[in-house]
């Protein structure tokens, strides 16, 4: 009967992977600013919020899901798709942004709503049911049109453009208030409903779970409807961002979702994990981005092969960390 | 030539915490049927590992001798290399795969590198003819039944040219005809100079099949009778099997039993896998508040089919019959309905099935009556914690708070959490599937504290337990279960291990 420890302070074992991951986030930004002039400002942190709003809010779907024990391979696609509905929508019959916006949303969740309802009714393994799902939204963008889309109307340009500014200097975009939104309230559902515990449960053994009376059913499929909604607000964040829609947006995004999941701490085998650890890990991913382009020399290809490493850094830690708790 | 294939002298095996075996011998002569009876949890499969090397040599203590020579098996490779050929009770096939596939898996014919097709099949047809197997060498394994694929078993040990044979349990799953095909096959592979082995719980196949037996209780060898020369009936088996003393491992207890809570009629629930099985077979049982009920059987029984498929059709197709809680017929269909109709089920294996093991204590306890403490859907915490506290407290729960991983707990505090979780539901009838495996005593002594505090509080209890003296020390009333079938109910005062042994062996008339 031994606590793993970090440390002195008896802290219990699964706040370890969020640790380690925070620590990570902290030792490169103090390495950033050591080696890097113009680094260590605030205005760096938040350009990776800004730069990320719409991932952080995807990979907080993605949360839900891993941790119900699944995985949502759709999320990228959906991104695009949304981004394509919005764009054409205000280019073409020109629909005002406050009737696109909310079409979306509906059009996602509903998307996520019948994936889920595959993987539970048929007891199909998730990762099929949303591969399917990624081919599908994916071909759908090009049903809409091949060339990327602009988005040129003045209400919904002036909302992306718009800045906040906060003290000394500093600003964010109107895009990262709505993903800390997001953030907040996914974390209060997540650790303060009867839902939030039936996600964890269902993903820490789901034989228990049912035999327990915990609606399992509904609850990988909520997770899913989850995923969705996240997918299409994080593509209206998206074309925010990049003011256009286009099918070749978002390519493997579901991709580095994942890896921020995982980096996170959030196990692939679901149960454990926190929405604090996916935060951390989009500003891991967003962090290595922000210096390999301080470093200048570095091709952006540098990203992906750091990305590799701390994922198998990570889930060798997950591996040791199971390993532990199952004994 | 010795007289003895094997003899194996001295034999501990210790697991953390338990002494499974202890210097256990046995001796096997040169082409008889030796069979092996004891208890479950007496030590018969984990000898027959030992044997066979699934644990190697250095990991028990005792020494092997195989045709004379002395055997230090490192895996299960060495000892089929030596001629001795185990098959448990859950097959090992490979499903997709045809039978002669599966007959030389991993000992393919080949030419050159390449699997000779012709005569892989060729041959296993002879090998198929020996077992009295009537099928296609190239049908798939999933196609044919388990008493079929229970032949492909033995053609594959045919195969390594086997000349010790074990069979775990092999007529467990089998219906009769199949069973008694395998036990006419048995004596033939026996005429033909094979060696078996045979683990069995069904009593009347020993004693027409075997030509001598060893009984296990505890981990140690009791006696090793020959069915010829000493007589042997089932009674004499039965009385080895269970022979031990009660003694005050019990806290005391008079129950007040008040009205029934519970009653099931006719419940016939038939296996998943095999849809023309009945696993249930019409049971009928009576709880009464109060009272707590012990329910007998030997492994394979339908024990925990029945418990399960009356716990919100957990387990089963085709379930049939009646449940009346407090006098009302009610109908239960998933496991919520169970639990609104005041029912929990505390599962055998209460790592799979009971609890979140990466998950805390209080997390644990209020899940499933997590209604009760949620409005219109957010949790109160602060009153969850309290309540986790509480059984931190009463219930004795042996962990740093109730902040703990429930997966690093003891055996005997896991099953506190359970229980706790249960009572939070505050349930009228408790369903408790071997509450005590894997507890050590003290700790069991806890447990039935709690369980007759729970009837003192009115509720009804239902013990499930493979432990004889547990049943006759705890429960007020007992019912045996063998194939299925309720085959006794015998009140505390006149029940003995003996007379339960009977009627739980008690095979199909």
């Amino acid at each position: 009967m031994t606590t793993l420890t970090a440390g002195r302070v008896g802290l219990p074992a699964k706040y370890l992977p969020v640790l380690v991951t925070g620590c990570l986030l902290a030792a490169m930004f103090v390495a950033g600013g050591i080696r890097y002039e113009g680094f260590a400002s605030g205005q760096v942190i938040l350009n990776v919020f800004i730069d990320n709003a719409f991932l952080l809010v995807v990979a907080v779907g993605m949360t839900f899901v891993i941790l119900t024990g699944g995985i949502d391979l759709s999320v990228g696609s959906v991104v695009a798709l949304s981004t394509m509905i919005s764009a054409s929508l205000m280019a073409g019959p020109g629909w005002p942004p406050y009737l696109v916006v909310p079409l979306v949303l509906v059009i996602g969740s509903g998307l996520g709503l019948v994936m889920g309802y595959i993987v539970h009714a048929f007891d199909i393994q998730p990762f099929i049911v949303t591969l399917a799902g990624m081919f599908l939204a994916r071909g759908l963008c090009y049903t809409i049109g091949t060339d990327s889309i602009p988005i040129e109307d003045p209400a919904f340009t002036a909302f992306a453009q718009s800045r906040i500014d906060l003290f000394a200097d500093m600003w964010i975009s109107p895009s990262v208030i709505v993903a800390l939104v997001v953030v907040g309230v996914a974390a209060y559902v997540l650790h303060y409903t009867r839902f939030g515990r039936a996600v964890y449960a269902t993903g820490g053994s789901e034989q228990s779970a049912l035999l327990m009376g915990l609606p399992v059913g509904r609850t990988k499929i909520t997770v899913y409807t989850v995923s969705g909604f996240c997918s299409a607000l994080g593509g209206v964040l998206l074309s925010f961002y990049m003011l256009s829609g286009y099918g070749l947006h978002a390519v493997g995004m579901e991709l580095d979702a994942i890896a921020a999941v995982v980096i996170g701490g959030t196990l692939l085998t679901g149960g454990s994990g926190f929405l604090l650890g996916t935060v951390l890990g989009v500003l891991v991913l967003g962090l290595i981005q922000t210096i390999i382009s301080f470093e200048g020399t570095l091709s952006s290809w540098w990203t992906k092969i750091f990305i590799g490493m701390l994922l198998f850094v990570f889930i060798l830690l997950q591996r040791l960390f199971s390993a532990r708790s199952r004994r | 030539m010795t007289e003895h294939i094997l003899r194996m002298s001295g034999i501990t095996k210790t697991f953390p915490g338990v002494k499974a075996l202890q210097d256990v011998n046995l001796s096997v002569r040169r082409g008889e049927i030796h069979a092996i009876c004891g208890e479950n949890g007496a030590g018969k499969s984990t000898l027959m590992k030992v044997l066979s090397g699934v644990y190697p040599h250095g990991d028990y203590e005792g020494e092997i001798f195989f045709e004379g020579e002395r055997c230090e098996f490192g895996g299960i490779r060495d000892s089929e290399h030596a001629g001795i050929v185990i098959i448990h009770q859950e097959l090992a096939l490979s499903p997709q795969l045809s039978i002669a596939e599966n007959i030389f898996l991993g000992n393919e014919r080949a030419k050159r590198g390449f699997i000779d097709w012709n005569r892989t099949n060729y041959e296993a047809a002879e090998l198929m003819k020996r077992v009295g197997l009537r099928e296609n060498p190239t049908t798939p394994i999933s196609d044919i039944g388990v008493g079929k694929q229970q032949l492909v078993e033995i053609a594959k040990a045919l195969s390594k040219e086997v000349r010790l044979l074990i069979l775990d349990e092999p007529t467990a799953a089998l219906n009769d005809d199949d069973s008694a095909h395998l036990l006419d096959l048995l004596r033939g592979l026996r005429d033909e100079g094979i060696t078996c082995v045979i683990i069995s719980h069904k009593l009347n196949e020993v004693t027409a099949i075997a030509d001598a037996v060893t009984i296990i209780r505890d981990g140690r060898t009791i006696e090793t009778l020959d069915m010829a020369a000493d007589a042997v009936t089932e009674d004499r088996i039965i009385s080895g099997m269970v022979g031990r003393a009660l003694d005050n491992r019990f806290p005391p207890h008079e129950p007040t039993i008040g009205e029934e809570a519970l009653r099931v009629e006719d419940w016939t629930v038939y296996s998943p896998s095999q849809p023309d099985r009945k696993v249930v077979d019409s049971a009928a049982l009576t709880l009464r508040r109060g009272e707590i009920v012990g329910l007998a059987g030997l492994m394979g029984a339908g024990r925990t089919e029945l418990a399960m498929s009356l716990f919100g059709r957990t387990y089963g197709v085709r379930i049939s019959g009646k449940v009346f809680k407090d006098g009302k017929p009610v109908e239960i269909r998933n496991v919520q309905d169970a639990i609104n109709h005041g029912l929990a089920y505390a599962s055998e294996d209460r790592k799979r099935y009971g609890l979140n093991l990466i998950e805390d204590i209080k997390r644990n306890i209020s899940a499933a009556g997590l209604r009760g403490l949620a409005r219109r859907g957010w949790v109160n915490e602060n009153e969850e914690y309290r309540i986790a506290e509480e059984f931190h407290r009463s219930m004795n729960i042996k962990a740093p708070s109730v902040n703990s991983v429930v997966g690093q707990l003891s055996g005997g505090n896991q099953q506190k959490v359970v229980l706790s979780k249960w009572i939070m539901t505050e349930p009228d009838v408790l369903i408790l599937d071997e509450p005590t495996r894997g507890i050590d005593v003290g700790a069991k002594y806890e447990i039935y504290t709690i369980i007759n505090q729970l009837a003192d509080q009115g509720k009804a209890v239902l013990v499930i337990s493979s432990e004889l003296p547990e049943l006759l020390g705890l429960c007020d009333r007992i019912y045996t279960l063998s194939e299925g079938r309720i085959t006794g109910e015998v009140p505390r005062q006149e029940a003995t291990q003996e007379s339960l042994m009977h009627l739980m062996t008690k095979g199909q008339e």
